[in-house]
Formats: C-alpha cells, sequence, structure tokens
C-alpha cells in the first residue's frame, strides 16, 4: 500500500516504512540505543531525500526519547542539574546546527556534510565498540575482567578551568563549561545529523565528565528530548523538512519493535550485543563511506531552487 | 479497472458528440481542430501513485497531430561531482532560468516527419528544443554538458518524457492518447498545446490547461506547514511528546 508523504512529495510503501521503523526499533530495544543513527541513513538509502530525512529523525527521536525518560525519571536516575547545563549547550548547539544545515544545503553540500558526519562518527564508534567488546569476551574466559573506567579524582586541565558548579546526583564539581561544551557539540550533531546523539554523548559523559554510569542513559535521554524537540521546531520554521506523517510511521514501528527487542536482547551477553552493534554501526559506515569514494554513474545532479 | 472503463465510455460518448456535431454544424462553424481532456485536475491524493490522464479530440480534414504538455516554470540548479581527496564532491555549477517543472510530447508520426525543423523550433516543440536560459557566472562553463545532464536528471525521475508518446488516431478524424503523471508529478497550472499539421504548416493551434494539485489530508498538512511553520513545528513536538508517552504508558505493565 502506498502513501504519498505530503512533506517528502513522494509515496511510499507504507509497510516498508512500518518495516523500517520496526526493525531499527528492534535494534534500539535490543542494544539500549536511540537508533537515530541508523535510521537517517536508511531513509536515504530508501530514497527519502536527506533533508527531510534528517529533520523527521530528530521528531521521531523526541517520541522515542519520552517514552524512554519516564523508566529513568522514577527511579531517580536523571541528574537535574547536569541535564539542563547539558540542555543549555544542546540549545545553542542545536540552532547553530539548523542554521549551518540551511546553508551548506544551499551551497548544495548538505548530503556531502551528512554522509562524512556518519562516515567518521560511525566509523569511530563501531571500531571502538567492536574492539572493545571483542576484548570483552576474551576477558570473560578468565573471569574476574572488569570495565575500563577513567579515575573520577585525576586531576587534569580539565579541573583547572572557570565556573565550577557541584552536581550532587553525579557527585561532581567540574566547571560548567565542559557540559556546556559537550552539549553543544552533540546539539550541533543533533541538527546536521538527525541523531540523538546518545553515541556521542554517553561515552562524553562517562570518560570526559566523569558522571558514574547509573545516572548517564536517564540524564542523556532528558536532554535529548529537548534538543530533538528544538531541531524539529526550527527546522520546521527554516527549511519546512519535517514530514509529520513519515514521523508517525516510523513511530508506530519503533515502539512496537523496541518491545521485541528488549525481550530479545535481555537473552544475549553484553559483549555480544556490543559486538554485533559495533559490527551493525561499522557495516553502515562502509556502505557510506563505499557510496563516497566510487565514481557515480551519474555525476550530475539537479535541485530546483537558486544557487 | 472501473476507473479505466468509465473514461473509456466518456470517451466513446464524448467522441459520438464531437462526430455528430462536426457533422451536423459544419456549414456553421467550421473547427479544424477540437480537444478535451478526461480530467482537467490531477490530484495528487494521499494515496497517489501517479496517474494518466486522457486527452482526444476530432480534426475535420486528415492532418498530424503534435501534443506538448509543459508544467510550470521553475529555476534549476545543476551541479557537477569532481573527486576531490578520494571522494566525489559537489563542484562546479550552472543555474537556468524557465525550466518546466515538467515536459512531455506525442505525435502520432515521428515530429520530423511531420513538420520541417524550422516550424518546430519557432514554436518550441519538443524536448530539443526548449530554451532554457542560462545564468552562469563562469564562462568557461560547458552550456552542452550540462543542460545534457538536466534533461538526463529530469528523465530519471520521469519528468520530461524520453521520446514523444504515440497518438493514436481511431478514424481519419478521431485520436486519443495518454499523459502519463508519475507520482513525483509537481504542483502548479500545465499548459496542454494540441497542434494541428497539414502538409509541413501549422494549420490550428488549440491550448487547454491543466491544474496539478493536492487535495485532502497531505495538502492540508503541507500548507499549513508551509503558512503556519512555526505552529507546524510545535505540533509535530506535541505529537511527538504524546506518542511517546502513550508507548511508556503502555508498556509499563509488562
Amino acid at each position: 500500500m502506498q502513501i504519498y508523504l505530503p512533506i517528502a512529495e513522494i509515496s511510499v510503501n507504507i509497510f516498508l516504512i512500518l518495516g523500517l521503523g520496526g526493525g531499527v526499533g528492534f535494534l534500539s530495544g535490543l542494544f539500549g540505543v536511540g537508533g537515530g543513527f541508523l535510521i537517517t541513513p536508511l531513509l536515504i538509502f530508501y530514497g527519502i531525500p536527506p533533508a527531510v530525512s534528517v529533520a523527521t529523525a530528530a521528531n521521531q527521536i523526541v517520541a522515542s526519547s519520552v517514552s524512554g525518560v519516564f523508566a529513568h525519571w522514577r527511579r531517580g536516575n536523571v541528574d537535574l542539574k547536569m541535564g539542563l547545563v547539558l540542555l543549555a549547550g544542546g540549545i545553542v548547539g542545536s540552532t547553530v546546527g539548523v542554521w549551518l544545515f540551511a546553508w551548506l544545503r544551499s551551497l548544495g553540500q548538505i548530503d556531502l556534510v551528512i554522509s562524512l558526519c556518519y562516515v567518521i562518527f560511525l566509523g569511530i564508534i563501531g571500531g571502538m565498540m567492536l574492539l572493545e567488546a571483542t576484548r570483552a569476551i576474551f576477558r570473560t574466559r578468565r573471569k574476574g575482567g572488569s570495565i575500563r573506567r577513567s579515575k573520577k579524582h585525576q586531576h587534569s586541565f580539565i579541573h583547572g578551568l572557570p565556573f565550577k558548579v557541584r552536581f550532587y546526583r553525579s557527585g561532581l564539581y567540574i566547571s560548567a563549561l565542559l557540559p556546556l561544551a559537550v552539549g553543544f557539540f552533540v546539539g550541533m550533531l543533533t541538527a546536521l545529523m538527525g541523531v540523538g546523539g546518545g553515541f556521542v554523548m554517553v561515552p562524553a559523559m562517562i570518560y570526559l565528565l566523569g558522571m558514574p554510569t547509573g545516572v548517564v542513559i536517564g540524564t542523556s535521554l532528558f536532554q535529548i528530548i529537548f534538543v530533538t524537540a528544538n531541531v524539529t521546531f526550527l527546522q520546521s520554521v527554516q527549511t519546512q523538512t519535517v514530514d509529520v506523517a513519515l514521523a508517525i510511521l516510523l513511530l508506530i514501528g519503533g515502539v512496537i519493535g523496541a518491545q521485541f527487542g528488549a525481550q530479545f536482547g535481555a537473552r544475549l551477553k553484553a559483549e555480544h550485543l556490543r559486538a554485533l552493534l559495533g559490527l551493525l554501526v561499522l557495516s553502515v559506515c562502509l556502505k557510506l563511506l563505499f557510496d563516497l569514494v566510487i565514481e557515480p554513474s551519474e555525476l550530475y545532479s539537479i535541485m530546483p531552487g537558486n544557487l | 479497472m472501473t476507473r479505466s472503463t468509465r473514461t473509456l465510455a466518456v470517451l466513446c460518448v464524448t467522441m459520438l458528440a464531437l462526430v455528430t456535431t462536426t457533422g451536423t454544424a459544419k456549414r456553421a462553424s467550421a473547427e479544424p481542430l477540437v480537444v478535451d481532456l478526461s480530467n482537467h485536475l490531477v490530484a495528487i491524493t494521499t494515496g497517489f501513485t501517479g496517474t494518466d490522464v486522457l486527452l482526444f479530440g476530432a480534426v475535420q480534414h486528415e492532418g498530424d497531430i503534435i501534443v506538448t504538455v509543459r508544467g510550470p516554470d521553475q529555476d534549476m540548479v545543476v551541479r557537477r561531482k569532481e573527486r576531490k581527496i578520494g571522494i566525489w564532491v559537489n563542484s562546479e555549477s550552472a543555474r537556468y532560468k524557465n525550466v518546466p517543472a515538467y515536459y512531455a510530447s506525442a505525435s502520432n508520426r515521428p515530429m520530423d516527419i511531420i513538420a520541417p525543423k524550422s516550424i518546430l523550433q519557432d514554436y518550441r516543440i519538443g524536448l530539443e528544443h526548449q530554451r532554457f536560459i542560462a545564468i552562469s557566472d563562469n564562462p568557461e562553463t560547458d552550456q552542452k554538458v550540462y543542460r545534457d545532464a538536466l534533461v538526463r536528471n529530469m528523465q530519471n525521475a520521469g519528468l520530461f518524457n524520453e521520446r514523444p508518446a504515440k497518438i493514436s488516431f481511431l478514424s481519419n478524424q478521431l485520436f486519443r492518447t495518454d499523459i502519463h503523471f508519475p507520482a513525483n508529478t509537481p504542483t502548479g497550472t500545465y499548459t496542454i498545446n494540441v497542434y494541428l499539421i497539414q502538409n509541413g504548416r501549422i494549420a490550428s493551434v488549440k491550448t487547454t490547461p491543466l491544474v496539478v494539485s493536492k487535495t485532502g489530508v497531505s495538502a492540508e498538512v503541507y500548507e499549513f506547514a508551509h503558512r503556519y511553520s512555526a505552529l507546524y513545528g510545535i505540533v509535530a513536538v506535541i505529537i511527538a511528546v504524546v506518542a511517546g508517552w502513550i508507548a511508556s504508558v503502555a508498556f509499563r505493565k509488562r
């Protein structure tokens, strides 16, 4: 059954989009990730214009983060103060990102920048994940292996920064500039790539800010809601590329898929899951890289509008 | 299926009417060329996957027919990819004015047999006689290559037809052709010109408009997104928040 998407202005197979949302939802339930970094490239592979894919994915992530944050909120796993500081950076970063997006689009370079961002980030994160997981798999054979963690009280240039703030829930006393910068950077990625940014935010929170792992997911989900909401709003105003119909279809598939994924994931070992996710991330990265490197069959592209 | 039979029935009735009127009214006012469409409105609804519009008509005296369909004009940017540090990057570009968003032509015989090239050129009939005004800041840009690329891309998108469609004559006087509009047909007012050509000269021209517009839910969403874009953004966020909340409530008990 075909459905005409009002903003993307193409007609798509409704079951294919539902399936796509479901598949990514399954994976996000399985691996405990947002899935934005998969949904956007898959939509682009399917033929949805990149601009619409990115903006719509942001809208969809609002929903998946809202549904995820409640459980963490009830368990008290959200550091509100840290979340708000990250958010302040995120709002500025995503606003700059949307503006950058519109500018790159007018230059005709947005597709390239989206692809490059994906190749770089997916490559780094997929590679690290795979490496770490294979090490963990081999280590568990010897038993007693613990996950590497940065020392909380090591002193570096980070602790010399001004505007120190106490974050009680995380048990941290660090400069507010640091979470502001992290928030800003991830916010920019949200606008440019249509991702929640959890895959950058979570490692940054653990290794850079030194937050305890228990509050990381909840806090990152909390701030992602508002940053993606900001991106959705700004993209609607500036580029009119948010397709609500597409977002709703992805949502329905995603919510159902996530439930199955979570049940299925409970039966697998954590490091095996991470190794699988790493492989998946790397293969998406390689596909994107391949498309950039091989000579395209059509060297010319057209776009309506002014230069 | 029912749709095509219905249009066929409409066609038969109208053609009968055409024949009788051209027959009886021959002395009163001799119309050399009469044309009409099965539908003057292509409605893009939520289930739109492309459609055919039937063009039919009658000529009084034997002749050749050429039909051109031209969508609304727009500016188009053509970009060329170049390899830079191993990856393919958009580099040079050219801009064209008054490129039709859709162009299709049809004829009962090959156009160059029907009419001399000068006439096709003067009336801008056929894809190769469309003049796109290039706005380029780089004088060294090879206009022909870019123009070809523009046409090729539009053809791949299904918006320019690759070769003229076939017009079939049902008798010496009655003709019909299908104009295909793909799923990605741009909206706007289209101009359909029907040329009657006798002895290599244009004997008559009929022009008829065709409107392609979005209707129903998708039209309203599009309209809303463009006219009240801030409100649209807020609504999009609210929908997502509510959907996420419902999902978390629905699956909490398990």
